[in-house]
């Protein structure tokens, strides 16, 4: 699903945020992404949706070759990836199902399936009855709910997310978390970086860490700490 | 892309303009004042450029026949005079009119000259190109049976580089009015444009082609330049129309002469409504595109 080949990354004033990267991300996988601030975690996750690029080394997702796809086919692949952050980036003057449908309008889906899809992943994140509601009439949690139901509705096979409950109190992480779930159970692999310790520990999935641009520990039901 | 994607953007567009309705409030207001200035500057050098043209018309040659030459050899002159490159028309006036002329200038003394008018046959020559009368006056001079070739030498070239210069200056001023209008609107659509870097940024994420994200800006910037250009067009109409109604009548005779409203008026509202909707549409592109790279 996603591989990348010795990747490394030097921003031009010098800071090098990734320094031989070799990873791969099969279909249908869990992983957690961990590490101290300013360890290269970002960057190792802007680069798997192009927002950045690799200085060198090859990232492969989805069978799209990340360092060499032009500019003008970058839309295309975004597409088939959905992303989540941590400050939920929601237009704010449309509403919620405005905020979805946004994605489908982008490509061009047709009126019929744009109302569908945005109420079937409205139900899926349990947003049904607050459709017409504007992002700053809702908690946080509602708001992080339907940016995710935005990364999927157009079914995607892989959710990239950074820090999703970063600003987000431990019960309502929770209930992110199990949306989560439900989407990696339907087959849709997840990238997810966080700083949060307890649900890396509750939840046990691949936990990757990075730190000063290297991957230095990649296990399979992993738990949080890079301190080793 | 589908007409319905189309359909999409052009209610986008004209949404956008009410939901930022502060934005659109000073970006408007930026194309408004900008092409009432150019506007009125163009109603005012468009009509010194009649006058110019008015004044280089006025210009003439004046070729005066040998006195002694008979009819005969005068028809000639005026043969060869009509035949030489450059001559858009040849007025024949005889001696005995150019003397009625005199009589009429000067005084009735003149009079005595009725019994044997030392004047000779003239005609009044204009160019085809009121910059080329010296060349042709010259010409003219070198034929024979020509008494003497008159065309304002000095004066003429004088007023010609006197109202060329006020043409090109004219011309620098228009441009560079245009250049500050382009510059001051550009900018201020920039800065709403930049207030949505979120919103474009978010269209990216989620897949948006470049043309996706442009084009409803590229709209609303069209539609900013037409909203803007309503007020300068109204006002130039009415009071154009106005002071040429005012005008005209007086200025019946003279040489300053106003521009007929009816076309004048419908092309000036043209090209300010040109204007403001390329400036708009300009403004958004080049603000769009800063977000479009990379």
């Amino acid at each position: 699903m996603i591989v990348m080949k010795d990747v490394y990354k030097k921003y031009p004033n010098g800071v090098v945020a990734a320094n031989g990267i070799n990873v791969e991300i099969g279909r249908g996988e869990f992983v957690y992404v961990v590490g101290p601030s300013g360890a290269g975690k970002s960057t190792f996750i802007k680069m798997m949706y192009r927002e950045e690029r690799p200085t060198k080394g090859d990232i492969i997702v989805n069978g799209i070759n990340l360092a060499t796809l032009r500019n003008k086919r970058v839309p295309y692949l975004r597409r088939q990836i959905g992303v989540v952050f941590q400050d939920f980036k929601l237009l704010p003057k449309l509403n919620v199902y405005e905020n979805v449908a946004f994605a489908l309008e982008v490509i061009e889906e047709s009126p019929k399936q744009i109302r569908k899809k945005v109420n079937d992943v409205l139900a899926l994140v349990g947003l049904t009855q607050k459709a017409r509601m504007f992002p700053n009439e809702l908690s946080g949690g509602e708001q992080q709910r339907v940016s995710i139901a935005r990364s999927i509705v157009n079914v995607p096979k892989v959710v990239i997310a950074d820090e999703p409950t970063g600003n987000l109190d431990p019960e309502t992480s929770w209930e992110i978390m199990k949306i989560f779930e439900q989407i990696n159970a339907r087959g849709t692999t997840i990238v997810m970086a966080t700083h949060n310790r307890e649900i890396v520990n509750t939840i046990r999935h691949r936990v990757i860490v990075v730190d000063g641009g290297m991957i230095t520990r990649d296990e399979y039901e992993g738990v949080y700490g890079y301190e080793s | 892309m589908k007409a319905r994607t189309m359909g999409r953007h052009f209610r986008e567009s004209l949404k956008s303009l009410g939901r930022n309705s502060w934005m659109t409030f000073a970006s408007v207001s930026a194309v408004t004042v900008t092409l009432l200035l150019v506007g009125v500057f163009i109603v005012i050098m468009m009509n010194l450029n009649q006058l110019a043209d008015n004044l280089e018309n006025d210009v003439e040659i004046k070729v005066i026949a040998e006195p002694a030459a008979d009819a005969e050899t005068v028809k000639q002159l005026e043969k060869e005079i009509k035949a030489t490159p450059g001559v858009a028309s040849v007025l024949y006036a005889s001696r005995d009119e150019e003397l009625d002329k005199m009589i009429k200038s000067f005084g009735d003394e003149l009079n005595l000259y009725k019994q044997s008018n030392p004047l000779g046959d003239a005609f009044y020559v204009k160019a085809a190109d009121p910059h080329k009368t010296a060349e042709i006056a010259i010409k003219i001079d070198k034929y024979a049976n020509t008494y003497k070739v008159v065309y304002g030498e000095g004066k003429v070239e004088k007023l010609f580089n006197v109202l060329n210069m006020s043409r090109n200056i004219g011309m620098v001023l228009i441009l560079a009015l245009l250049f500050t209008a382009m510059f001051l609107i550009s900018n201020t659509i920039r800065l709403t444009i930049v207030a949505r870097g979120r919103e474009i940024e978010i269209m990216k994420l989620v897949g948006a082609t470049n043309s996706f994200v442009r084009i409803p800006f590229v709209l609303e910037g069209i539609w900013l330049g037409v909203l803007g250009s309503i007020i300068p067009m109204a006002v130039i109409s009415i009071s154009y129309y106005e002071l040429y109604e005012q005008w005209e009548p007086r200025l019946q005779n003279e040489l300053f002469q106003l521009m007929n409203a009816t076309p004048f008026i419908f092309q000036v509202n043209g090209l300010l409504l040109f204007m403001g909707i390329f400036i708009g549409m300009w403004g958004s592109f080049m603000s769009v595109r800063k977000f479009l790279r990379a």
